[in-house]
């Protein structure tokens, strides 16, 4: 069992400053055929009745296999992409619909930063276009100039200020993040939606970055959305972790309470496939660990009802029939599941028999997409 | 200092060459491979050697760019020649590699050894059927009918838990999932039974469900027809739960080696605690501050003086040690080599002090 190691690393209590809250978020992506006359013939439903909520200062974890939804969630959240369904209100505003110029002063607000270092700065433009540039383009007075300005946010995100004239080629991969993070912070973002932003760093260039990012928010009041599917970052840098499974959060809890009682099945499976960096106990590790058979479906014709069915040990009659609701079991902790995990399926034996019966689920036969 | 609370770790682990006849099945000694380029020669492998054994995995970790793709193309023998010096022996099942006729080299490709890469796609051709490929990787080594080879095929397929083998032997590459192409690449080394399969970065690629299924794999086969299995990622929780034995690799060079349960509970060289402290932990309570290594890994045209690590290294000059002026020797002992002037004892101490309570 973990304890809080710190006192701000709880729940986002209700009644805390909430930030943003995002409800029935969707994205349809419409599939075209035809090449003179083009006909919509179905959808990728990417992102299909998404419910979050983010409270001021804290980190919001959002974890799930590739093609989730998770990227499209983070673009829809900072308007990057306009939804198909549901609403984002942000400090207080909806920014559902707002048009791109309605949105422009809220685009401040809310920055991103993306998991590729490499393909997101402009190889022809110096570190000091690069970070300088929200400046510019948003008329942000700076009293002592764009350049001094510059400058500063190096330093705050441990460059230092003689790489202003420099290029991103000359900068290794964690240089290269920490330039990106400086760019997002130029607005002085209240919100901040990181996309995988270490997954393609080496694991000790990673590690300073995930501490830069630790220090900003406790130094700036910053709010994460942090996406990611290595769980045990997720697990050292969030508050409260939520989890996707095709398209929808299928559980939402802060930290302590995900990784030690998982109330979804996919959850647990998702943390017992977590290698475990311990060779004396990987013995048991693999004896309690719960291997899915066959892949995820497709998200243009996901299963009816629980879309974890095709993979649920678990799974009954009604799993198929009813679509279950995200609902608040526990303090804070709100699953969508017809049966939830037991105490008792947690214990060694409990585990085992789950490793057990996930091996006998047949594999669905449909080509994933 | 042998200390040898590892039962599974039997004699030493590397023996830098000086027998001409090598007891293990795969002898690395001394290996070499340096690139020249215009901005001057890329030592990127320099002076590795180790053994394995049929039925053991030995794990290689260590940053981006420290040389594992090179030291296991090396002994692959996939470097193009003309633009590669490489040196040092590669001795396989008895047989020299690094001075033996690439042809000779390309036979035992594929048969005796097979490669498992972290791309599937570079590795499989995307205009044949997966099973056609399958088949041709089995006929250039055994003559038989297109028939067997396409029912040996099948039977691979399911033997790596393709589901409706018969009927997904007929799909293409982009017909299958991240996951299943994995599997189906597997498969595709697996097709003459190799005794010694490489595995580069198999699962980075890959979701940590379908990483599960693919380790459970590649373990479930070694244990079918012991093969000796190499694997390479950056991963340290992926080599846990696989490799009997770690070889910690930083610039071109083994900075510590030895079992995997001594490297991960008495580790001693200061870049393996490095990589350790930088490492978030999902089974343990979440720590208030990872302890990252600072600095950003060297350049390999012009490595650091002395110990390459120092420039990165905390303990570097502690008490008077050469760290800048002298390379230390990767120290054997009989289960546990360490590659660092600090003295042992001092290492130990520092390691149960100072490093184990933080990690
Ligand atoms: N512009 C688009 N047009 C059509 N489909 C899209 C588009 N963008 C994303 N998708 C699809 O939407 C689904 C969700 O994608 P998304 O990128 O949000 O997943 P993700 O969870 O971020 O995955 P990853 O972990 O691989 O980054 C996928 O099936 C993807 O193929
Ligand atoms: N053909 C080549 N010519 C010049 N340099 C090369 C060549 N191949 C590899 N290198 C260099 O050799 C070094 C070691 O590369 P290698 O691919 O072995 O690293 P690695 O440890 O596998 O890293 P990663 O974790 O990123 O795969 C790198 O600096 C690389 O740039
Ligand atoms: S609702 Fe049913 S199928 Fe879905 S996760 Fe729960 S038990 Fe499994
Ligand atoms: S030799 Fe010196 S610099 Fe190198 S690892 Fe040991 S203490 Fe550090
Ligand atoms: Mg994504
Ligand atoms: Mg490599």
């Amino acid at each position: 069992m973990s304890t809080h190691t710190s006192p701000d690393r709880t729940t986002a209590r209700p009644g805390t400053d909430e930030l943003l809250r995002v409800t029935g978020l969707e994205k349809h992506f419409p599939i075209t055929r035809g090449a003179f006359i083009r006909r919509t013939v179905g959808a990728v439903r990417a992102v299909d009745g998404v419910d979050l909520t983010v409270a001021t200062g804290e980190t919001l974890g959002l974890v799930g296999e590739s093609g989730c939804g998770k990227s499209t969630t983070g673009r829809l959240i900072s308007r990057l992409l306009r939804p198909t369904g549901g609403s984002i209100v942000f400090d207080g505003r909806d920014i559902t619909d707002l048009s791109v110029r309605r949105m422009r002063p809220l685009r401040r607000e809310i920055q991103m930063i993306f998991q590729d270092p490499y393909s997101s700065l402009n190889p022809r433009h110096t570190v000091g276009t690069i970070v300088g540039a929200p400046l510019r383009v948003q008329d942000i007075p700076t009293p002592h100039g764009v350049k001094r300005a510059v400058q500063e946010l190096l330093e705050l995100v441990g460059l230092s200020p003689e790489h202003y004239n420099r290029y991103p080629h000359e900068f290794s991969g964690g240089q290269r993040q920490r330039i990106g993070i400086a760019r997002a912070l130029a607005l002085r973002p209240k919100l901040i939606v990181a996309d995988e932003p270490v997954s393609a760093l080496d694991v000790s260039i990673q590690a300073q970055v995930v501490n830069l990012l630790d220090d900003l928010q406790r130094e700036l009041g910053l709010t994460y959305v942090f996406i990611a599917h290595d769980l045990s970052v997720v697990k050292h840098i969030c508050d409260r972790v939520a989890v996707m499974y095709l398209g929808k959060v299928v559980e939402v809890a802060p930290r302590d309470a995900l990784y030690a009682t998982p109330l979804h099945p996919y959850t647990l499976a998702l943390l017992s496939a977590v290698p475990v960096p311990d060779p004396d106990r990987r013995d048991r590790a693999q004896r309690e660990r719960i291997l899915l058979t066959g892949d995820v479906p497709s998200p243009v014709d996901p299963p009816s009802g629980c879309r974890f069915r095709t993979r649920c040990w678990k799974a009954r009659e009604r799993c198929e029939r009813e679509t279950p609701a995200l609902r608040e079991l526990a303090g804070g902790h709100l699953v969508a599941c017809h049966f939830p995990v037991e105490d008792a399926e947690r214990t060694p034996r409990g585990r085992i028999a789950a490793h057990l019966a996930a091996a006998d689920v047949a594999p669905a036969t449909t080509t994933p997409a | 200092m042998a200390t040898t609370n590892s039962p599974t770790t039997t004699g030493p682990l590397a023996q830098p060459g000086r027998l001409p006849q090598p007891s293990a099945f795969l002898d690395v000694r001394d290996l070499r491979v340096h690139f020249p380029t215009d901005d001057g020669v890329v030592k990127a492998v320099d002076g590795v050697s180790f053994t394995l054994e049929r039925g053991r995995t030995l794990g290689i970790v260590g940053e981006s760019g420290s040389g594992k793709s090179v030291t296991s193309l090396g002994i692959l023998g996939l470097h193009r020649r003309g633009h590669t010096r490489i040196s040092g022996e590669v001795w396989l099942d008895g047989e020299e590699l690094v001075s033996a006729p690439p042809e000779r080299v390309r036979r035992l490709r594929g048969r005796k050894m097979a490669m498992i890469f972290q791309d599937p796609l570079t590795a499989m051709h995307p205009y044949f059927t997966v099973g056609a490929q399958i088949v041709e990787a089995y006929r250039v080594h055994h003559r038989v009918s297109r028939a067997v080879a396409r029912r040996r095929a099948v039977d691979l397929l399911g033997r790596v838990g393709i589901p409706q083998p018969a009927r997904r032997v007929d799909d293409h590459p982009h017909q299958f999932s991240g996951g299943m192409r994995q599997r189906a690449m597997i498969a595709m080394a697996l097709a003459n039974d190799p005794d010694l399969l490489i595995a580069d970065e198999p699962t980075t690629a890959l979701d940590v469900t379908v990483q599960a299924q693919i380790l459970d794999l590649i373990r479930d086969l070694q244990d079918e027809y012991r093969s000796a299995v190499l694997i390479i990622t950056h991963d340290l929780g992926v080599v846990a739960e696989l490799a009997d034995d770690i070889l910690v690799m930083y610039a071109g060079r083994c900075v510590e080696e030895g079992s995997a349960q001594t490297l991960f509970r008495r580790p001693e060289h200061p870049y393996t605690w490095g990589l350790l402290g930088s490492m978030p932990r999902v089974d343990r309570a979440a720590r208030d501050r990872l302890v990252p290594i600072k600095g950003s890994p060297p350049s390999l045209i012009n490595l650091p003086t002395g110990c390459a690590f120092h420039p990165r290294c905390p303990h570097q000059g502690r008490d008077g040690i050469p760290c800048r002026t002298e390379v230390p020797d990767l120290a054997q002992g009989s289960d546990h080599g360490v590659a660092c002037h600090l003295p042992p004892t001092e290492r130990r101490r520092t390691f149960a002090e100072d490093i184990a309570p933080a990690l």
